[in-house]
């Protein structure tokens, strides 16, 4: 069994190989220097913790070596023959795979302007770092792009007192990520905190201390940060033959469309069978990890499909956002306030149908109830707006009794 | 020596439910199982140290709020990735409606 990619997907996809019982070699070809670690810690932590951050590692040298992987550091995958199932990599050597697994992840997009080359992007480790060091400067932060990344950085940099701009080109924040007063809530924190949040404009030109937006204003930037969202990599695969639709192209199996080589995370797409089989590519920490586990037990010879509701989680300063299912299908929703003024936006089809929810709070406060509404979404539940809008309301008595659809 | 610490009346958590205790400088979770017994734990999640008691208990298992982690409450052992190492459990006693735990020194 051959990996490509040591984030999320990859080391969660060795320990599900091992765990499903798989005593052949396993070999980890992983593009960066380190050990696999996690990347949520990356805009927070890893940025605002006093002490020079250390990745979390996902699998350290001791668990590497108890489940016996061959790690190949710092080494990428540049070609793969299909034919003789080898893969050509950057040292020049091959390796044979009887079947792999692309967790390849995706990359940063750039800013196309002249000079955009000087924004920093965050994907792994080294980018962290480099951004801790610009921060702790405590200079000017412009962040272009108000989504989760950017969002995160610009709460990140307020802890170093740094003055911060978010710019954005549409009318608000997380226009594609939650709902309008989720988005709300989440700029008023911004702006208590001291972060400027301009919407509806963009930059036109990059100087060497500052960005010049649409409406000619000179904002302050002698840290630039691109926060404009990442594309699957997909050259490996699309150098193979491989489809490719908005990442590489899986069916509900996460098998690509070689019956020997599967993809999960970031890197591709697949269609989702409890949304009417909709095609979705999905970049979070959960995804990643559910999908290899998927991939690798269907590797082994099952043919399970992969169902699990999309999930994901933003934190910014002292607010958890949790999102499950795709709030995007909601054509009506309904509000659930919880305790310290917590707040869930239940989202409804045309049916009356849970697709999504959308929360926002303080710690955990919303974390149990976005799991039970998660678990009604899987179930293509149909709640009603008295039950959702109670919070006395127990969600739990609604997965015991069956109401599937 | 044993020393049984008061935590709160068992009508205090549902069935099938977690509550937060601290005592000590320490944090723990307490659980109502599905069938009237009750259980405790250490608060936090071996995994990132998420509070336990924001996390949702299904039958006899308890799901770290974050990260999907799952424990037997009753035994505290980890039910899989990302959670590998076992939660560490108190004994619990009820006494005249009043649950009580044992934490040692």
């Amino acid at each position: 069994m051959v990996i490509v990619g040591g984030g999320k997907a990859g080391a969660r996809a060795i320990v599900g190989l091992r765990g499903y019982g798989w005593e052949g070699s396993i070999t980890l070809i992983n593009a960066e220097n380190l050990m696999p670690y996690d990347r949520p810690p990356l805009s927070k932590a890893a940025i605002t913790d006093e002490a020079e951050p250390l990745p979390t590692s996902l699998l350290d040298l001791d668990m590497m070596t108890s489940l016996n992987v061959n790690h190949m550091r710092h080494t990428s995958a540049i070609d793969i023959n299909r034919g003789s199932q080898t893969i050509t990599l950057s040292n020049g050597s091959k390796v044979l795979y009887h079947r792999l697994l692309l967790a390849t992840g995706a990359a940063p997009r750039k800013i196309p302007l002249e000079g955009g080359e000087r924004a920093l992007t965050l994907r792994d480790f080294a980018d962290a770092r480099k951004i801790r060091h610009a921060f702790a400067t405590g200079k000017s932060v412009a962040i272009i792009g108000g989504g989760f990344i950017g969002l995160e950085l610009a709460a990140s940099a307020t802890k170093y007192g740094c003055k911060v701009t978010v710019i954005e080109s549409q009318p608000r924040i997380l226009m594609r990520g939650v709902p309008d007063e989720i988005a709300g809530h989440v700029a008023a924190r911004h702006a208590s905190a001291g972060v400027t949040i301009l919407t509806e404009v963009s930059v036109v030109q990059i100087n060497p201390r500052s960005v010049v937006l649409t409406d000619d204003r000179e904002i302050d930037a002698e840290i630039l940060i691109a926060g404009i969202g990442a594309a699957p990599r997909t050259a490996l695969a699309q150098k193979a033959g491989l489809a490719i639709d908005n990442g590489i192209a899986c069916d509900t199996k996460m098998q690509t469309s070689d019956p020997f080589i599967w993809a999960a995370g970031d890197c591709c797409s697949f269609p989702h069978p409890i949304f009417d089989n909709m095609r979705m590519r999905l970049e979070s920490w959960r995804n990643a990890s559910d999908q290899a586990v998927t991939a690798v037990e269907n590797m082994m010879g099952a043919s399970r499909d992969f169902t699990a509701v999309p999930w994901f989680w933003s934190d910014q300063y002292d607010l958890s956002l949790q999102i499950a299912g795709v709030p995007g299908l909601g054509l009506s929703t309904v509000r659930r306030n919880l305790r310290d003024g917590a707040f869930i936006v239940c989202h409804m089809d045309a049916d009356g149908r849970l697709v999504g929810a959308s929360g926002i709070g303080r710690g955990n406060t919303i974390a149990r109830d976005i799991r039970l509404l998660e678990l009604l979404i899987g179930k293509k539940a149909r709640p009603s707006a008295v039950q959702l809008s109670d919070a006395n309301f127990q969600l739990k008595g609604l997965i015991k009794t069956d109401i599937a659809a | 020596m044993t020393k049984w610490i008061d935590v709160c009346a068992t009508s205090d958590i549902d069935a099938e439910d977690v509550m937060r205790f601290d005592h000590g400088g320490q944090t723990f979770a307490i659980y109502h199982s599905p069938d009237g017994k009750f259980y405790a734990t250490d608060g936090l999640c071996t995994h990132e140290k998420v509070h336990l008691a924001d996390g949702l208990v299904m039958d006899n298992i308890i799901e770290c709020p974050k990260h999907n982690g799952r424990f037997d409450y009753r035994d505290g052992s980890a039910k899989g990735a990302p959670v590998c190492v076992n939660l560490k459990t108190y004994p619990v006693k009820v006494e005249a409606g009043k649950i009580m735990m044992e934490i040692g020194k």
